[in-house]
């Protein structure tokens, strides 16, 4: 999709001003943050299998070259084939072949957001392959030409009514006066239409969360099955996955289960969590008969080694654009980039450099939920804030900003000129707050505050009164 | 310089990988061969009732139906019981499995029989597991002849028969047991971990049964097998 991070600002307003996101946000806030806590406080051992998950996938990461060696000689042992993608374009272009090679017009789709970030869908559309997005949130979005808001519920923005309207455009072959009132009713629809799909289509492409390095498994995890009628229906199953989902071996994969499915959607196990180990054998009666993995670098291997390595440790739950206050307030379009929220304010600029995306780790209120929740303890702000230190070096940010920081750090450094200034700003503004104790306008933030009160100063500074706090205890204990 | 060197070789350069080499390939070589266990939480490590009684409480919370049976030559009662009391088309699919081959299927007059992979056209289908979890209420079915996958994601009901003997604490216990059952053969092509019958949220966050798998997921558990 084509980044509009540069216009993140003007997005977001649009969002804010936006009644049928405002609406739909509102199930963000109500439905997963409670499940999720839910099923953690059933599992006494969650935080320590967060501690083990975090520590299978740093491990994976310092011995990556040697995993992905592995990985590719059971593959092949399988009888898959392993095709290696530098870029985006390289993947797309592995995939069209092997479409080709399979005589495809049709393509069934699971859910998978490396494709979004490749851009896959008009990639095979511009060359007469029709993609077909088979997970119901993708398949709504598909027909309203959207890309996903959220990285595990793509139509999150999207409301019933809306879903019905789209439904009722696009499925002609259908009684124009059906009901379809209830969500329901509309499930029942896309599952019609879409079983047909499977059965017409010639190869099935899914992503992966994870790639089993012992045994040359490609696992995917899901909630309705079409993952598993998109690669066990067609004749080729190709799965597309970047490289750092990698793990060891079985074991490995059940511990970092125990922290997705609670993360993402606050279930036990996700319904289908289906490993997946080269095509249709011998006496197989059904499957694909073939069995490719195309794996994406696209920016990957020059994470490692970074401050940003830790990010590569994401398994993409989503939790953290669940918990955050900045996507409840304007939901994943905004961003305008693919992986959207506190994830994607750290990914997107790794992949896109930080020039076309300093919008990004901006837009945050560093009040810390996503590290907080997320499983693979990854410190989402920190990084945000390295992220923000490039942007500095390079000059990125406006002017204005730049300036003020630099009034910032002329009386940060000087700490008398520092208190001085302070001990006579904090009770004028108290003064200026009033009996309400807020400011409604100040010169050089209006920016701040047409969107809210600053709250004032109580008048006295906090080292007034710790060295008040410091000399009574010298007093007392005399 | 293909693709693949070229990834490689940009991991290894930003790993700054080489002189260890040698010490990270044995760490690498250890945890595949070890495969360790890591953190398995004790909620299934339970006496053999109470871990059956934990599986199926927690099939039912994912929406699941459980009946036992004791043995399999009861098995065929089961599954025409469940389809008259769905008012379900008196006909299932299943593959070649053994166990289920040997259950007196001849007793149950009026239901019809289709062996093999499904096409679609099918109701219901019976698959057997190869191991039932305890702590998630989670069938594991593996492909091949004896139970195709396609069993088990296109008829719109699921019947699922599980050994009780088969049901286990923890997925942990499932790969020890395949990897003993499988020898040097490998993982058969899929293995399917099912919890609950297909689902979605995807319409306002509000939870639908039948997404595009089986509306409903029956799980029979033969007691003294």
């Amino acid at each position: 999709m084509q980044l509009t991070t540069d216009r993140f600002k003007q997005n977001a307003a649009e969002a804010l001003a936006d009644a049928n996101i405002q609406r739909a946000m509102r199930n963000v806030e109500g439905g997963f943050i409670d499940k999720r806590v839910a099923a953690i406080s059933r599992l006494p051992e969650f935080d320590a299998l967060r501690d083990n998950a975090r520590d299978i996938k740093n491990h994976v990461l310092t011995n990556l070259d040697l995993y992905l060696e592995t990985y590719e000689r059971n593959v092949t042992a399988a009888g898959g084939k392993v095709h290696w993608a530098e870029t985006g374009d390289d993947a797309c272009a592995a995939i069209l072949e092997i479409c080709r090679k399979a005589g495809a017009r049709i393509v069934t789709k699971g859910k998978s957001m490396v494709t979004e970030e490749i851009g896959l869908n008009d990639y095979l559309a511009k060359r007469d392959i029709t993609p077909v997005e088979t997970d119901l949130g993708e398949y709504i979005i598909q027909l309203r030409g959207e890309h996903p808001s959220h990285i595990i519920a793509p139509a999150v923005h999207v409301n019933r009514d809306q879903v019905e309207s789209d439904f009722r455009r696009v499925h002609t072959q259908f009684d124009p006066n059906r009901d379809l009132t209830e969500p329901v009713s509309l499930l029942g629809e896309a599952r019609e239409v879409l079983r047909q799909k499977y059965f017409e289509a010639d190869v099935g492409i899914t992503g992966a969360n994870f790639l089993v390095a012992e045994t040359g498994t490609s696992v995917i995890v899901t909630n309705e099955g079409n993952g598993d009628l998109t690669q066990t229906l067609g004749k080729v199953h190709i799965v597309v996955a970047s490289i750092e989902k990698i793990v060891p071996t079985l074991e490995d994969t059940a511990q970092i289960l125990r922290v997705l499915a609670r993360s993402a959607t606050g279930q036990d196990m996700s319904v289908y969590t289906t490993f997946s180990t080269g095509p249709r054998r011998p006496d197989d009666p059904d499957g694909p008969t073939e069995y490719h993995v195309v794996l994406l670098d696209n920016g990957r291997s020059s994470m490692l080694g970074t401050e940003y390595q830790e990010m590569l440790r994401c398994i993409r739950c989503g939790a953290c654009m669940n918990h955050c206050p900045v996507y409840h307030a304007i939901g994943g379009h905004a961003y305008g980039s693919v992986y959207p929220g506190p994830m994607g304010a750290v990914l997107t600029p790794s992949l896109n450099g930080i020039e076309k995306t300093g919008q990004l780790p901006n837009a945050s209120t560093f009040c810390g939920r996503c590290e907080e929740v997320c499983p693979m303890r990854i410190p989402l702000p920190k990084m945000m804030r390295h992220w923000r230190e490039r942007e500095f070096e390079r000059h990125l940010e406006p002017q204005s900003a730049r300036y003020g920081l630099g009034v910032w750090a002329f009386f940060a450094r000087r700490p008398k000129l520092y208190r001085r200034a302070v001990s006579f700003a904090a009770p004028l503004l108290a003064r200026l707050g009033g009996s309400k104790h807020r400011l409604a306008s100040l010169p050089l933030a209006g920016g701040w505050t047409r969107y809210r009160d600053l709250p004032a100063p109580e008048g006295r500074t906090f080292l007034d009164q710790w060295s008040e706090r410091q000399a009574k205890a010298a007093r007392r204990a005399k | 310089m293909s693709a693949r060197d070229a990834i490689l070789g940009k991991v290894r350069r930003s790993l700054a990988a080489g002189a260890e080499d040698a010490q990270r390939r044995s760490a690498v070589a250890a945890r595949l061969s070890d495969h360790p266990r890591g953190v398995v939480p004790k909620r299934g490590h339970l006496p053999k009732d109470e871990r059956i009684a934990l599986f199926e409480e927690q099939a039912v919370k994912a929406n699941a139906t459980v009946a036992h049976v004791a043995g399999y030559g009861d098995l065929p009662e089961a599954v025409s019981s469940f389809l008259r009391d769905k008012n379900l088309p008196a006909a299932v699919r299943m593959g070649a499995d053994p166990r289920l081959a040997s259950a007196p299927w001849a007793g149950q007059k009026t239901l019809e029989i289709h062996h093999g992979a499904s096409d679609g056209e099918d109701a219901s289908g019976v698959s057997h597991a190869f191991a039932g979890i305890a702590e998630t209420g989670t069938l594991a079915l593996t492909s091949g002849q004896d139970n195709p996958t396609t069993v088990n994601f296109l008829p719109e009901n699921h019947i699922v028969v599980v050994a009780a003997s088969d049901v286990l604490p923890d997925l942990e216990t499932v790969w020890q047991n395949l990897r003993a059952a499988r020898g040097t053969t490998g993982m058969p092509r899929t293995v399917n971990l099912v919890t609950g019958p297909s689902r979605s949220g995807d319409i306002e966050q509000v939870l639908l049964l039948g997404a595009h798998g089986p509306r409903a997921l029956h799980i029979v558990i033969v007691d003294e097998a």
